[in-house]
C-alpha cells in the first residue's frame, strides 16, 4: 500500500478542553489510485491530511507509506494547501524552484526543472512574475509545479481548488486529471465540492462531521477525462449528497 | 424630437486631471510656504531688530552653505557622521535580526530576553553616553556603541514581531518542501519577517541619527554634529543654521530616497497593499 492509516485518532486539546478531530480511521490507498475525501468542514479532512505529510502526529493509531511509519515531513508526500501558500518573496520560477534549492541542487539544474514545471501547468512565460501579479488560478497551477518538481509519489491536496471561480476551477480539473494520468502519482484530495470529488476520484470516501469516520466509500467507475456537467456525474452526486445529508441529520 | 427632452448630461470633469490638478495645486501651496517663510525671515533680518550674529539672514546662510560644501568641509563631516552611522546601523541590523528572530521562536528567550529588550527600548539611547564614555573613553568605540544601542532595540523589536506574526502557512508549506534548519530561517522565516523588519530598519534609522547627532554635539569628535557646536564656539550663527539644514537635508534623503520607497515595494510585492 502507498498510504496506509490503521485505526488513526486526532484530539486535540486546547483552552476550551479537548476536541476529537479524528476517531478510528482506516483507510488504504493503492499507488497511482486518485482518493477524494469529502465532508463537511470540520471534520477533520484537513488534519488528516496533515498526518499524512507528517507536519501532524496521530494521537492514537499510526500512518504509512510504502509499509513504513511517518516520522515528519518528507518531500515523497508533498501538501498543495487552499491558498497555493506561495512564497511572495521569490519569484515564480524561485518558488517552483525552492524544493530543490532546500536539497542542495545546484542552481542551473533546479532552475531547469522548474522551467519544465512550469511548462506542465502552461506558465512557461510567467516564470519572472511575482505572486501579487498572478490571479487565484495562475497561483495554483504553480503550487502545483512547485509540489510536482519535487517529484513526490503522493500529492496531498487540502481544497486546492475551492476559493477559485467555477470556470477557473473547471479548466484546473482538467488539468489535474491530465498530468495525473501522465505522472502515475498517487492523490489524496480533500474536499467539500461532492462534484469535483467525483469528476477527480477514482474512489471518494465520505467523512462525518466531528469526530470524522469514514462513513461511506464511493467507487467511481465512469470514464475518463469526466466533465463536471456530465450527467452520470450529476447522477452520482445526488445519491452521494443524499448520505452527507443523511450524516448531517444525526 | 424626444432628443431635446433631455437635458443635456453635465460635462464631468475627468477624476484623473482633476486629481492631477490637485497635486499641482498642493505643489504649489508648499512652495508657496517656504517662500514666504524664506520672505519673513529676510524681511526680519534687515530690520535690524537682533545684530546678524543672533539672528543671521537667508542669504548669509546660504552663502556659508556653499562656503561649506565647497571647501569641503560639510562633506567632510557628512561623511565622517555617514561612516559612523553605516557601521553602526549595519551592527544593529546583523545583531537586532538575529536576536529578534531568537526570541520570536524561542519561548524561554521571549520570557527573559525579550522583556529586557523592551524595558531598555524605554530608554533614549543617549542616556547611555555617560556608561559608554567610562567604558570605552572618548573614542569611536563610544560613539558606534550609541549608535547601536539606538538602532538595536528597535530593529529587534520589529524583527520579533514580524517573526511571531508570520502566517503559520508559510512555514508549513516550507516544511513541506524540505526546508529545515538554518535555510529555513534564511530563506523563509526572515523573509516573511521582512515588512516588518523594514519598518523597524526606518526606525532604528531616526534613532541612530538622533543619537549620533547628540553624541557628536557632546564631544569634539569631527562629524556634523561636531560642525555645529564649532559654530556655537565661533558665535557663527549662520554656520550653526547652515549644518542644521544640512542635517535636515540628510535626514529626509535617507528617509526618501532609500526607506520609503524600499517600504512601498516589499509591502506590494507581499501583498500587503493594493
Amino acid at each position: 500500500m502507498k498510504v496506509e492509516l490503521r485505526h488513526v485518532g486526532k484530539t486535540f486539546f486546547g483552552r476550551h478542553g479537548a476536541t476529537i478531530a479524528l476517531e478510528s480511521i482506516d483507510l488504504q490507498v493503492r499507488a497511482g489510485e486518485f482518493v477524494c475525501l469529502l465532508g463537511p468542514s470540520g471534520c477533520g479532512k484537513s488534519t488528516l491530511l496533515n498526518l499524512v505529510a507528517g507536519l501532524d502526529h496521530p494521537t492514537s493509531g499510526d500512518v504509512h507509506t510504502d509499509g513504513k511509519p511517518v516520522a515528519g515531513p518528507g518531500t515523497d508526500r508533498v501538501m498543495i494547501f487552499q491558498n497555493a501558500a506561495l512564497f511572495p518573496w521569490l519569484n515564480v520560477l524561485e518558488n517552483v524552484a525552492f524544493g530543490h534549492r532546500m536539497a542542495g541542487v545546484p542552481k542551473a539544474e533546479r532552475d531547469a526543472t522548474a522551467r519544465r514545471f512550469l511548462q506542465l501547468v502552461h506558465l512557461a512565460e510567467f516564470d519572472r512574475a511575482f505572486v501579487h501579479e498572478l490571479s487565484g488560478g495562475m497561483q495554483q497551477r504553480v503550487a502545483l509545479a512547485r509540489a510536482l518538481a519535487l517529484n513526490p509519489d503522493v500529492l496531498l491536496m487540502d481544497e486546492p481548488f475551492g476559493a477559485l471561480d467555477a470556470q477557473t476551477r473547471d479548466m484546473l480539473h482538467d488539468e489535474l486529471q491530465t498530468i495525473w494520468s501522465e505522472t502515475g502519482k498517487t492523490v489524496l484530495f480533500v474536499t467539500h465540492n461532492v462534484r469535483e470529488a467525483i469528476v477527480l476520484g477514482d474512489r471518494v470516501l465520505v467523512l462525518s462531521p466531528r469526530p470524522g469516520r469514514v462513513r461511506r466509500e464511493f467507487r467511481i467507475d465512469l470514464p475518463r477525462p469526466r466533465q463536471i456537467e456530465n450527467y452520470a456525474v450529476v447522477d452520482l452526486s445526488r445519491a452521494i449528497l443524499s448520505v452527507l445529508k443523511a450524516g448531517a441529520q444525526e | 424630437m424626444t432628443d431635446r427632452g433631455v437635458a443635456p448630461l453635465p460635462e464631468a470633469s475627468p477624476p484623473r486631471a482633476a486629481s492631477a490638478n490637485g497635486v499641482r495645486h498642493e505643489l504649489a501651496r508648499r512652495i508657496g510656504f517656504f517662500l514666504l517663510l524664506l520672505a519673513a525671515w529676510e524681511v526680519v533680518s534687515r530690520l535690524g531688530i537682533w545684530p546678524d550674529f543672533i539672528f543671521p539672514s537667508p542669504v548669509s546662510v546660504a552663502r556659508t552653505l556653499g562656503r561649506g560644501f565647497r571647501n569641503g568641509t560639510f562633506l567632510v563631516a557628512i561623511g565622517v557622521s555617514m561612516r559612523r552611522l553605516l557601521v553602526g546601523f549595519g551592527i544593529s541590523a546583523g545583531v537586532g535580526m538575529a536576536l529578534g528572530v531568537a526570541i520570536g521562536r524561542v519561548r524561554l528567550l521571549d520570557e527573559t530576553i525579550g522583556l529586557l529588550v523592551l524595558g531598555l527600548q524605554a530608554l533614549p539611547s543617549i542616556c547611555w553616553l555617560p556608561l559608554a564614555l567610562l567604558w570605552f573613553g572618548l573614542s569611536e568605540r563610544a560613539i558606534l556603541f550609541i549608535v547601536v544601542m539606538g538602532a538595536l532595540l528597535s530593529i529587534t523589536l520589529a524583527t520579533e514581531a514580524g517573526v511571531k506574526n508570520t502566517p503559520p502557512l508559510y512555514l508549513r508549506a516550507a516544511r513541506n518542501l524540505g526546508a529545515r534548519g538554518w535555510r529555513l530561517y534564511a530563506l523563509v522565516v526572515l523573509p516573511a519577517a521582512l515588512p516588518a523588519i523594514i519598518s523597524g530598519m526606518k526606525l532604528g534609522w531616526s534613532f541612530a541619527w538622533r543619537s549620533l547627532m547628540a553624541a557628536e554635539l557632546l564631544y569634539v569628535s569631527l562629524g556634523l554634529g561636531h560642525l555645529l557646536m564649532m559654530g556655537r564656539e565661533l558665535n557663527d550663527m549662520s554656520q550653526v543654521v547652515a549644518v542644521m539644514l544640512v542635517i535636515v537635508g540628510v535626514g529626509l534623503v535617507v528617509d526618501r530616497l532609500i526607506f520609503q520607497p524600499l517600504e512601498t515595494r516589499v509591502r506590494a510585492r507581499w501583498g500587503l497593499q493594493g
